[in-house]
């Protein structure tokens, strides 16, 4: 259960961004998170409602993208996900079988409001920061 | 409005930081490695057979990692090596940043060998680079052999598992073979060792392999 600090992590990269680029209120925050991240995204979603409550933030809406993990082989180039887990390939039964997708834990995309200023604080970091 | 890309990772602060500690420790020579486990598979009791075996031989270090108490530390103490505890009050593993501190209160030029035994969890630490060379995952007999299917990521991301505990095989349903052979259909390239801090079968060769890797370290 570490989603608190994933979630303020992602929080801290959306707060850097707009307070470098003096961007505009922010919307909705894209990110991606891969099926071998080890993140539980309900709870993810949950942390940073929480997070966000009270700050220049609140009400941007996470959208969060899970990626599956994909396994390609390395024999035969056959590429697998159902139980990706189980290094074996189903098509020719090779055991070198690296995964191509699934790690993934990014912050992607930030959908901006033009019209509506991020309020930020007198030394201009967007307001609500810690 | 408007969408902006920014692609940034969000372990990137804890990968910096990992990165950092790896060339600190690279820098030197010394060969780092995580111990990973669920509690009570016995990474302390392996570390104090693994320090008894290689302590003429080699310079060990240890950072303990626990979410409260030093008892382990204390343990550790004993055998008369350097080890500093981390305590996460709560928090479920080991960040790079507490490493960091940690290798700060340790003369490191005066070590061959530094383990850093993460938080009891089969989860959460195997997605947390802390600079390791690489993770060894200890796992006993006592746990159940389906183990490394229940919980694959901790034995994906390890390249060493030591099966502890063997002496108690007679006595619990686990069939090592079952658990060797779930835990290669995970990660074929698990290097497997078998011990029990018991009746100290299997120490002397996992000690051996460590010295390898010291010696490559070093080199």
């Amino acid at each position: 259960m570490h989603e608190m600090g994933i979630a303020a992590s992602v929080v801290d990269i959306v707060r850097q961004y707009v307070t470098d680029a003096q961007a505009p209120l922010v919307r909705r925050v894209h990110v991606r998170v891969g099926e071998l991240a080890g993140v539980q995204t309900e709870s993810l979603a949950f942390c940073f409602e929480a997070i966000v409550a009270g700050t220049a933030l609140q009400g941007a809406a996470l959208d969060i993208e899970h990626v599956p993990a994909v396994r390609a082989c390395r024999g035969c180039g056959e590429r697998f996900g159902d139980g990706a887990f189980l290094a074996i390939c189903p098509a020719c039964g090779s055991g070198e079988v690296p995964f191509v997708s699934g790690s993934e834990l990014t912050v992607s995309e930030l959908e901006l409001d033009d019209e509506v200023e991020t309020p930020v604080d007198d030394v201009g970091q967007v307001a609500g920061a810690r | 409005m408007s969408v902006v890309t920014i692609e940034r990772k969000v372990l990137e602060k804890n990968d910096a930081l990992a990165a950092q500690n790896r060339l600190r420790f690279r820098d030197r020579g010394l060969f780092v490695f995580n111990l990973v486990s669920s509690p009570g598979s016995g990474k302390t009791s392996l570390l104090e057979q693994t320090i008894v075996e290689l302590r003429d031989r080699l310079r060990l270090g240890v950072i303990e990692g626990d979410v409260q108490t030093d008892l382990d530390a204390q343990r550790v103490a004993r055998y008369g090596v350097p080890v500093v505890q981390v305590v996460t009050n709560g928090s479920c593993h080991l960040e790079a940043q507490l490493v960091q501190n940690a290798a700060d209160q340790l003369d490191l030029d005066g070590l061959d060998v530094l383990v850093i035994e993460n938080v009891g969890n089969l989860v959460c630490p195997a997605n947390f680079d802390l600079g390791e060379a690489l993770k060894v995952v200890v796992l006993s007999t006592t746990e159940g052999d389906d183990k490394p299917l229940k919980y694959p990521a901790m034995f994906r991301n390890a390249s060493v598992l030591v099966v502890n505990k063997i002496d108690l095989l007679p006595y619990v349903p686990c069939d090592i073979e079952a658990l060797k052979r779930n835990a290669r259909q995970i990660n074929p390239d698990l290097v497997i060792f078998e011990t029990s801090c018991t009746s100290r079968e299997g120490i002397p060769a996992w000690s051996d392999w460590i010295i390898q890797q010291a010696a490559a370290a070093h080199a």
